[in-house]
């Protein structure tokens, strides 16, 4: 059994958190929450940690109660919580043997699972955590949460204000650490790591607005996207924003993304737009949608 | 130094004991450039942005902000540029107003400019009905757009915009990003770093920091051309693998 949340909310005084939430994440499930700065994504690993009780609704993690085991949860779950919170004056062998040690546990027992990443930050074993390079902080905390073999492993945004090199490694981490069967619930803001996660909720302003595995998302997405390019990219947005049969338009990187209000739309017309425009080098082609094309969508 | 060089950096330095941050890094930047300066945790960006918004002497070298020298004039640097990063932006206790107050005071505007800038930025934001609440109640992504805005009170020549976007939702991003480009477009100088390789696309040109080194310099499509991919993002992993 992994997580099951059932129907939870949550309001700090006049602001409702998150609202009406509900997902489950089977046992060996690497399970992604994907939203931007203040969706709730903090609240919910707050409550499923058992660190704040919801207002409503239910919450079980490897079958135990939030609310009424909390202890017996506490002992089997692992969370590295969004801010940096190991001991800074500890050296990076002392957090994760005082780690080890509150568990009842020993470094030598499970470094099995925790070998991959700490072989990478040994060399510095012997420098206070404080002093750390953020990428290798993260590795560290990623250590202390793991080693006393947890069943479940909360990370709230464990990639944020890291660069995409170290974000990559983080995300090879996380895929090998589901051949040890341990339920991984993650969050990130960065929408292209949604792909790397078996099934994902996108949360935005509380509610969750939808669950799936990211390929289905992608299939079932029932939007034509046109990339659009040409040689100036600021008036193209403007032009494409102005364009009658607009539904949406956003920049992604080199291109446009956009969406026409009705699929009747053919890429002759867009292009024909673009040329009175006095537009050149245009290039219009229908693509795949990103996860952070069907988010934008649905917000 | 050419009226069209917003930025000239020669050689720029910094030591720590014995342990180099930036090692000589050498680039200029122009009017109205949207001017994106990459690189991985710990390669040396921010200790070079501290030496070109005037807060941290150069060990060695010279930089020239907006015309002064960051050695010896760095009250004018400072005078003469915007800057706003995801950590320090405004204050969350004070209101939309006091911020703008605060920081037109600063900047040294006169009552009246700040009063009429006031308005305007408001207006132009929508934030009419917000103006008296406390910035920490505002989601993040207005709360950066603000912040923003409250940078360029002072109409500097330059902006430094340190992870801007950071954990904004991706909607807000885009309007975050349509604010620079509108800046860019009447000759403002756009000085911006991020960890959002489709941000990097949208630089005129990028640099890329490896090791306290600027290993790649060139636009967006001159950089993917010469390493061969199809996007920012490769162009990133494959500077930073190469070095390990």
């Amino acid at each position: 059994m992994g997580i099951l949340v059932e129907n939870i909310s949550k309001k700090y005084q006049n602001t409702t958190a998150i609202q009406d939430i509900s997902f489950e994440v089977n046992k060996g499930e690497l399970f992604g929450l994907i939203g931007p700065d203040g969706a709730g994504k903090t609240t919910i690993f707050r409550i499923v940690t058992t660190l704040l009780i919801p207002n409503s609704g239910k919450v079980t993690v490897a079958g135990l109660d939030v609310v009424q085991q909390y202890k017996q949860i506490r002992n089997i779950v692992g969370y590295m919580p969004g801010k940096f919170s190991l001991y800074q004056d500890l050296t990076v062998e002392e957090n994760l043997q005082f780690f080890a040690t509150i568990f009842g546990t020993t470094i030598s027992e499970n470094y099995h699972l925790i070998k991959d990443i700490y072989t990478q930050i040994e060399p510095y074993k012997a420098r206070r955590a404080g002093a750390l390079s953020g990428g290798m902080k993260q590795k560290l905390a990623l250590c202390c949460a793991l080693i006393h073999k947890p069943k479940v492993l909360f990370l709230d945004e464990p990639t944020t204000g890291v660069d995409p090199v170290s974000r990559k490694e983080f995300w090879e981490m996380l895929k090998r650490l589901k051949q040890f069967g341990i339920t991984i619930l993650v969050s990130t803001p960065y929408m292209d790591e949604a792909s790397l996660c078996d099934r994902i909720a996108l949360i935005q302003k509380g509610k969750i607005l939808k669950i799936d595995t990211p390929q289905r998302l992608i299939q079932n997405f029932s939007k034509i996207i046109w990339n659009i390019k040409s040689s100036n990219k600021y008036l193209l947005l403007e032009d494409l924003k102005a364009f009658e049969h607009k539904h949406s338009v956003f920049a992604f990187g080199d291109s446009m993304h956009f969406i026409a209000k009705t699929d009747l739309v053919s890429k002759k017309e867009i292009e024909n737009y673009l040329k009175t425009k006095n537009h050149s080098d245009i290039e219009v082609n229908k693509i795949e949608p990103t996860i952070e094309d069907i988010f934008m969508d649905l917000s | 130094m050419p009226q069209n060089t917003m930025i000239k950096v020669e050689n720029l330095t910094k030591t720590f004991g014995n342990f180099t941050a930036v090692k000589g890094i050498s680039f200029d930047v122009k009017k109205g450039e949207i001017f994106g300066f990459l690189g991985a945790n710990g390669a040396g960006k921010t200790t070079a942005i501290k030496m070109l918004i005037g807060i941290s002497k150069p060990t060695r070298g010279t930089a020239v902000v907006a015309g002064f020298d960051v050695q010896t004039d760095s009250e004018k640097v400072k005078r003469n540029i915007g800057y706003m990063s995801q950590k320090f932006s405004m204050y969350d206790d004070l209101t939309i107003r006091e911020n703008i107050v605060f920081f037109g005071g600063i900047y040294g505007l006169s009552r009246q400019e700040i009063k009429q800038k006031t308005e305007q930025l408001v207006q132009e934001l929508e934030l009419e009905n917000y103006i008296d609440q406390l910035v920490i109640s505002l989601p993040l992504g207005w709360k950066q757009k603000l912040a923003f805005s409250v940078a360029m009170l002072h109409e500097p020549q330059i902006v430094f915009l340190d992870e801007p976007t950071g954990g904004v939702d991706p909607i807000t991003r885009r309007q975050f990003w349509e604010m620079i480009y509108a800046k860019a477009h009447t000759g403002t100088t756009i000085f911006v770093t991020t960890h959002y390789m489709d941000e990097a696309e949208y630089c005129d040109r990028v640099s890329i920091m490896v090791d306290g080194s600027i290993e790649a310099l060139d636009s967006p499509k001159g950089l993917k051309e010469i390493y061969g991919v199809n996007s920012m993002n490769d162009v990133f992993l494959k500077l930073a693998r190469n070095i390990e």
